[in-house]
């Protein structure tokens, strides 16, 4: 097998480019998803059946569907109904906050209900509000617990990023994709998409676990 | 200075409490004591709405709690309470945990909660403990503490719910020494404990309680001396040697 770095060298342009675009998007996706995933969490945990009905829903539903298909809906469905047209890239990143907006939600409740009871209790027994409870108590332990949990949802986001590739944003898998069209080559442009993903995520992974040793 | 009447709360189909009726004076000191699950907790828990009566009335001076519209956080800072398992704020030091309600809730300044809480810490022998986390307390220190931490509120009562039962044995007499100045002091209190030692020599009166009655309430003498009822009498039968 000859592997021909020269058509990688080639094509290093494109795939920093890609690859810069696949970190933003990535970040804005995790942004967005955390601020949504905020509320949509606060209203899972609501006892107002108003509220917990829809959070509950919209979990369900963007979790137990493919993103791949979620993409395609908010690619050729929901942009061009806002928009009158779409715009790959700004479909991405919505169909990528949306997604992971359903999986932050939980882990905000996951990290809020792991605090002991006995917190709230403490706090309500010394006149706080729930709202108090929670600014002063609850929230600075949970927020440590969730960590290492939105760490790996930001490394599944950076990954399920190459599923918007479908749509023609620029970003690592569509430059990967156009090289194998264009050499018709397998292991160079997929290898190279594959080593340049395992670095994001690896030293993500890097820094995670040493933000969590420091807090 | 507490009044309940009536007072009924159930989980499901089993009725923890039954009708409850108690008064508690001001200055008193009641001593709530009863087998496990005989509702004992559940009763005090009630006092400061932690847990949610079905029936029944609360008064607390002239407010009755279960009314609508009461409120409920307002009700709770004049009444401190202790847990049996301390629960104290572990991302906070001693010193925060203390100062925090004082200044959110009270509205102090820092240097006054500070000032009060550094006064009670000396109160409970911890002042050395202010800049420490909870986690490096032993348990009848951090037990200590929650007590100041209730006493920073400047409560009208304290209730205390088995503030010893999570302790190792040796750190219980630190606790229940805390609790008797304090009862000297002239604080109303009501304690849910097993300490029979420090029911009979601190408590005013003894409410003994079984599947969610209070079968019988007596001055310590005459419920420990004279028990009327069978039940009263087999339970200290059991827990006193």
């Amino acid at each position: 097998m000859d592997f021909r770095f020269d058509i990688v060298y080639e094509y290093a342009p494109l795939l920093l480019k890609g690859t810069l675009l696949t970190i933003w998007i990535s970040l804005l996706g995790i942004l967005f998803g955390s601020i949504l995933g905020l509320v949509i969490g606060l209203g899972k945990m609501s006892p107002k059946r108003i509220l917990n009905f829809p959070a509950s829903a919209y979990i369900n539903f963007f979790r137990g569907t493919p993103l791949l298909v979620q993409v395609l809906i908010v690619h050729f469905g929901v942009v061009p109904a806002i928009y009158g047209s779409t715009n790959s890239i700004i479909a991405a990143v919505l169909a990528l906050s949306l997604n992971s907006a359903a999986y932050t939600a939980e882990i905000y409740r996951a990290g809020i209900q792991s605090i002991d009871k006995g917190q709230r209790e403490a706090a309500y027994s010394l006149g706080m509000t729930n709202r108090q409870a929670m600014r002063h108590i609850i929230i600075p332990q949970a927020v440590k617990r969730m960590i290492p949990a939105f760490g790996n949802e930001f490394i599944v986001l950076i990954k399920d990023s190459s599923l918007v590739s479908i749509i023609a944003v620029p970003e690592l898998m569509y430059w990967g994709k156009a090289m194998q069209t264009q050499y018709y080559k397998i292991w160079e442009p997929y290898l190279t998409a594959a080593l340049i993903y395992f670095i994001l995520t690896y030293s993500l992974n890097k820094l995670l676990g040493y933000i969590e040793r420091k807090v | 200075m507490i009044r309940v009447k009536g007072l009924s709360k159930s989980y499901g189909s089993h009725t923890v409490l039954k009708e409850i009726n108690a008064d508690i004076m001001p200055k008193e000191v009641v001593v709530v004591i009863g087998p496990s699950g005989s509702g004992k907790s559940t009763f005090l828990r009630c006092l400061n709405l932690l847990e949610k009566p079905e029936k029944g009335e609360i008064w607390i001076e002239n407010t009755q709690l279960l009314a609508k519209g009461t409120d409920i956080p307002k009700i709770r800072a004049e009444m401190g309470m202790v847990f049996q398992q301390f629960n104290l704020f572990p991302h906070m030091k001693v010193l925060d945990n203390i100062t925090l309600s004082p200044v959110r809730v009270l509205g102090r300044t820092p240097e006054q909660a500070r000032t009060k809480a550094m006064e009670l810490l000396r109160k409970v022998g911890l002042e050395s403990k202010a800049d420490v986390y909870p986690a490096s307390l032993s348990g009848g220190q951090a037990q200590r503490v929650a007590i100041a931490r209730a006493l920073a509120m400047e409560p009208k009562i304290m209730l205390f719910d088995e503030p010893t039962s999570a302790l190792d044995p040796e750190m219980v007499g630190e606790v229940l020494g805390v609790m008797k100045t304090l009862a000297q002091e002239g604080m109303t209190m009501v304690v849910v404990t097993h300490e029979m030692g420090f029911a009979r020599e601190v408590g005013d009166r003894i409410l003994f309680m079984d599947e969610g009655y209070v079968v019988e309430e007596g001055k310590p003498e005459e419920l420990f001396g004279q028990p009327k009822h069978e039940r009263t009498k087999s339970f200290l039968s059991k827990v006193l040697h």
